[in-house]
Formats: structure tokens, C-alpha cells, sequence
């Protein structure tokens, strides 16, 4: 099979109405640099358009931003679209400043698992971090 | 002097134009009527007849021709999802100057299957998968289409991972492979698809559909007329060496059962603040409104603008515009004349053909408050700074109002998400010479510019607004 080599694919994008577009150049550059292959959606990126995108791309993981505060009802839902779409199981991670306030992260973590994504991670993460949660993720899978 | 002979087959009509390539010059044009079933080439001994009778006996030096004869070139494409892959194919078989009869997306089903036998496609073009992205729909739906013995030929552009594979399962049918349409998101990659669909159109459709004799009078190129007609106005635009180009420009044809829209601009955003969302569009892009024309799609106007709109612009009441708009959908043949009723009608239906049909083309524009403050979503093309519209089609030639008609392509304060010229000047295509300067522009660019230049600029209206 030509191919075993595949690199691992991964659709990142700013979730919502948000338009905040340097972070996202940061981590599209980190994840390119770790070997992953990379579709950046930019800002911006409706929860459709995430899926649109990891289908024919055959995405491995999708990694959403939100740095504006409402990421939490942007991404409610999202698991269930992907189920329907047929992404059934696919790796989901959320990183930023995803929610309001002073709130522990605990709490807003175990809220966004309870929304079926697989990681989320606070503001200030370096992107080694996300790099490390997504070897684990998917390194053992095939 | 040279004469060249550029013949188009049309489906009702096929038009010869006499050019002289040294001059620089048009030496006469005629078209007869003609239909498939009569053989085509009795249309075209007759428009020659008419020809010789207009400017005396030519001998040319070369011919070519285009041909839209039959249908034109039928095709069906499926991809994977709707506004990625499938439009990628969509975009690139009209570009192509192809009639798309269908659209799948995402796995054919058996039902599809029976579809396509019914449609029996000149070209069918399977996609699916950016390069190393999915692969198992564009397999199905190759081990799909293996399973019903097509006989028409296939092109396979999707994921470079699974077109030998696609190939195999295909091995009894003709299949061509070419790069991936969509090799990466949001990229994309149309040419060697539509390379590789005018080369099947000039192999197979041309004897399949009883041109052969007519192409042995031909030296070269026999393409589909729509894309004769892209080319001439991607020349238009772009100019070639030793001629300038207009610039940017919008061409539309309105006509009896179809209006086709061609953009030859990038489109992109203008401003800091605008995102950009959807597939990017081509630089040459073609649409046609398969609901939109003058007489056999007469209804679709209607059902798209609103009968009141129809209405008002004619001045004639709703009662009246359903009656007429009813009898000219059954009597196709019928022109305004005289008549100022039919004149005041044609002339609201190919304003709303125009603003219709450039509306859909064009792209639009969101304005959304972020926490950065406003901001603008764009999708499709940014035409507004677009400043020339070229028109032809029999309900904007045999007008006096043709610029009024015409501005209706252009930008309208109050639908102003639509992202249509701000102003422009417009030309018309009096003599339909477009798609004959499309195929001489293939050996000579500059004959070909020079003389689209000056027909259309001794056929234009100063710089438009749409007004109302």
C-alpha cells in the first residue's frame, strides 16, 4: 500500500464569530512543523464547515479555537453532526479562551467532555501540549 | 486578404462568420435553420449559400468551428461533499462549456443508477477526496457505475490515492484519469479536467452526434460553443501579446431556453475586514440558468422574479402577464414586432432574465458584528468593481432599450448582499461573433481581440448605473 506513510490529518479553524486569526497561524504552523498534515479553515468556521472538511480530507482529528468566550455554545452539538455526518468516534479537541469569566477549569473541562469532545484545554496552552494530546490520541490507531 | 470560415452548430441555428485575418475584419455572417434530424450539414450548405450570396465566392484558407448541435455536451458529475468536491466538479465541466444535467453527492445509490441510464450522459466525471483525503465514496460509486456497463466514457479527477484503483474497477469502460479537481481543501484545479473534456468532446461526441461529415471539412478544433465563448472573453479581458485588454468584465447570453453568465475577474475580497468562506471560484467562470430564458424557460422568470415584478416593469397587469407569458411558453417562434404589449413584456422578462441569472453568478456579501467589531463574510465572487458588460441574445439586439435591460446586471441598492458591478459600460454582441472570435483567437489572438474590440465598441452604451 503506497499508503502507510500517510501523515496524520488534522482541520483546525476559530470557531463561530470569531475572528481572531493569530493564534490560528501559530498552531497551524506548530502542527505542520510536528508532521501532521494540515487544513487550516481560518475564522470564522461554522461547525458544518469543519465536517464538510474532515470528510474529504479523511480527517484523523478536528482541533477547534475559540478565544472570544462563547466557544461553549459554538460547539454545542458538534459531536452529535459529526456522528451524523458519519465521523463517527473522530478525535474532537477545543482549546482557547473558550468560556467566560473566572470559572475553574475542571468545571468547563468536564463540561466540554460531557459534550463529547475528547480534550480541552485552558488559555495560556502551549501548543506542545495539544501536539502531545494528539499523539495519544492517535498514534495507536492504524 | 485571407478569409477564415468560423462555423457554429447551434441547435436550432448554425451561424457561419467570413473574416479576413489580414484586414482584420468581419466580411459577412449568416446563419439558416438547422436541426440534428434534418442533418446538420444541409443548415450549414445553406448558410454558405447565404454567405456567398452577401460578399461573393470566398476561398477560405482555413476552417473552424464550434458546436453546441444536439443538446450540446451532456454531462453528469458526482463528488463527495455538496459544496466542496461536487461543486469543484460542477464548476469545472461548465467551464468546459459542458451542460450539467446532474449533480451527486456523496455515495450513488441504485435509484441514482437508473437516473443516469435515463440521462445517458456524453461524459460522466467522478471525484471525490482531496489527494490522500477520502477514498471509499469515489470507490462505491465507481464499483456503482462499473455495475451498469456505461458506455459513455468517464473521467476520473479525485484523490490521486484511489484513481488506479477507480481504473481497475472500471477496466471494461472507457476512463481517462486526470489530476484531482479539489487536490487540497479549498483548491481549485479544473484545467487538466477540462483539457481532458474537450478532447473527449472532439473524439467521440463530434461522430456520435453526426458532425463527422461536417468536421471533414474542418482543419482544427471542433469545442463546445460555450467554451469558444469563454475563450473569447477571457481574451477579451486579458489581451494577448502586441493587444491590450477591456479589464474585468461580465458576459451574458440570454436565450430562448437558457441564460449563461461568464465572469472573467478574481473576484476576491477587497477589504481588510471581509473573510472569505467557500470553495474560491474560478478566474474565468461560467454559470447557466437552465430556468432562465425568453420563451421555452419563459415560466422560470416568472417563478423566479415574481409576477408582480414582471408586472411592473411592463406595465402591464398580473392577469395579462400570465396570459401572454402562457402563450409565448407554447409559441416560441413569436417575436415582439410591432407589437408594444410584447415589446413592454420582453422587456421586463429579459431585465429580470439579466438580473436573475447575474444574481446567482455573482457573489455575496454578510455583514456580521464580532467581538472585533463588524466584520464581512463573503462568499462566491466580489464583481462591484467589474466596469464592462457585454450582452447578446435575441431579446437585447432587437431593442431599443437594450442599456436599460442590461443594467439590470448591475449592482441594486436594495439587494446590496449581491456583489454585482457598481457601474459599467456595456457592449452588445449585435452579430454573435463571440464564439467565432473564440476559435480563431486559437491561431490568431490578435485578429481575434482586434476585431471583438471593435464590433463591441461600436456597439456600446456609456457607463450604466442600475437606476432604480
Amino acid at each position: 500500500m503506497e499508503n502507510t506513510h500517510r501523515k496524520k490529518v488534522l482541520v483546525i479553524g476559530v470557531i463561530g464569530a470569531d475572528v481572531h486569526a493569530v493564534g490560528n497561524k501559530i498552531l497551524y504552523h506548530a502542527f505542520t512543523e510536528a508532521g501532521f498534515d494540515v487544513v487550516n479553515l481560518g475564522v470564522m468556521v461554522s461547525q458544518e464547515e469543519y465536517i464538510a472538511a474532515a470528510i474529504e480530507a479523511n480527517a484523523d482529528a478536528i482541533v477547534i479555537s475559540s478565544l472570544y468566550g462563547q466557544g461553549e455554545l459554538d460547539c454545542r452539538g458538534m459531536r452529535e453532526k459529526c456522528d451524523e455526518a458519519g465521523l463517527k468516534g473522530i478525535p474532537l479537541l477545543v482549546g482557547g479562551n473558550i468560556v467566560i469569566g473566572k470559572q475553574s477549569f475542571e468545571e468547563v473541562e468536564k463540561r466540554f467532555k460531557a459534550m463529547g469532545f475528547d480534550r480541552a484545554f485552558p488559555p495560556g496552552t502551549p501548543p506542545e501540549t495539544t501536539i502531545e494530546a494528539l499523539h495519544e490520541l492517535l498514534d495507536d490507531k492504524a | 486578404m485571407k478569409p477564415v470560415l468560423l462555423i457554429d452548430f447551434g441547435s436550432t441555428y448554425t451561424k457561419v462568420t467570413a473574416v479576413d485575418v489580414e484586414a482584420e475584419k468581419i466580411l459577412g455572417t449568416a446563419a439558416s435553420y438547422t436541426t440534428i434530424e434534418t442533418d446538420i450539414n444541409n443548415g450549414l450548405r445553406n448558410a454558405l449559400a447565404q454567405l456567398e450570396k452577401a460578399c461573393g465566392k470566398l476561398i477560405f484558407s482555413e476552417t473552424y468551428a464550434c458546436s453546441s448541435a444536439a443538446g450540446g455536451l451532456r454531462m453528469i458529475t458526482s463528488g463527495l461533499v455538496p459544496e466542496l468536491t461536487s461543486e469543484a466538479a460542477r464548476l469545472a465541466s461548465l467551464g468546459a462549456g459542458a451542460k450539467v444535467i446532474k449533480v451527486y453527492s456523496f455515495q450513488l445509490t441504485e435509484d441514482d443508477l437508473d437516473e443516469i441510464r435515463a440521462i445517458k450522459p456524453d461524459i460522466f466525471l467522478l471525484v471525490g477526496g482531496t489527494d490522500g483525503g477520502n477514498t471509499d465514496c469515489i470507490l462505491h460509486n465507481a464499483r456503482m457505475l462499473a455495475t451498469m456497463a456505461p458506455t459513455f466514457p468517464i473521467v476520473i479527477a479525485g484523490n490521486r490515492t484511489a484513481a488506479r484503483e477507480c481504473q481497475r474497477i472500471l477496466q471494461d469502460c472507457t476512463v481517462h484519469i486526470c489530476d484531482n479537481v479539489m487536490p487540497k481543501f479549498g483548491v481549485l484545479n479544473i484545467e487538466p479536467t477540462q483539457k481532458q473534456i474537450r478532447e473527449i468532446f472532439l473524439k467521440r461526441i463530434i461522430q456520435a452526434k453526426g458532425l463527422s461529415h461536417a468536421a471533414e471539412l474542418l482543419d482544427d478544433i471542433m469545442m463546445p460553443t460555450p467554451s469558444a465563448v469563454l475563450q473569447a472573453m477571457t481574451l477579451l479581458a486579458q489581451g494577448c501579446d502586441g493587444e491590450a485588454g477591456i479589464g474585468d468584465l461580465i458576459a451574458v447570453d440570454v436565450g430562448g431556453a437558457t441564460t449563461d453568465v461568464y465572469s472573467i475577474a478574481d473576484g476576491m475580497p477587497r477589504q481588510m475586514n471581509t473573510v472569505y468562506k467557500g470553495l474560491p471560484e474560478p478566474y474565468a467562470k461560467r454559470t447557466v440558468e437552465g430556468d432562465i430564458g425568453m420563451r421555452y424557460s419563459i415560466h422560470g422568470i416568472v417563478d423566479a422574479a415574481g409576477i408582480n415584478a414582471v408586472a411592473a416593469l411592463s406595465g402591464l397587469t398580473a392577469d395579462r402577464v400570465r396570459e401572454l407569458v402562457d402563450y409565448l411558453g407554447t409559441h416560441t417562434d413569436v417575436v415582439p414586432g410591432d407589437d408594444p404589449e410584447l415589446e413592454a413584456l420582453d422587456y421586463a422578462l429579459a431585465s429580470l432574465a439579466i438580473e436573475t441569472a447575474v444574481s446567482r453568478h455573482a457573489g455575496t456579501i454578510e455583514e456580521t458584528f464580532t467581538m472585533m467589531g463588524q466584520t464581512f463574510v463573503q462568499s462566491g465572487k466580489n464583481l462591484t468593481d467589474v466596469r464592462q458588460i457585454i450582452v447578446t441574445g435575441g431579446s437585447l439586439i432587437h431593442t431599443k432599450r437594450t442599456a436599460q435591460i442590461a443594467a439590470h446586471a448591475l449592482f441594486d441598492p436594495a439587494n446590496p448582499a449581491s456583489l454585482r458591478p457598481m457601474r459599467a459600460e456595456i457592449r452588445v454582441d449585435r452579430t454573435y461573433i463571440i464564439a467565432a472570435m473564440g476559435l480563431l483567437s486559437s491561431h490568431y489572438p490578435q485578429a481575434a481581440l482586434r476585431i471583438l474590440k471593435k464590433e463591441l465598441e461600436n456597439n456600446g452604451y456609456p457607463e450604466q448605473t442600475n437606476s432604480r
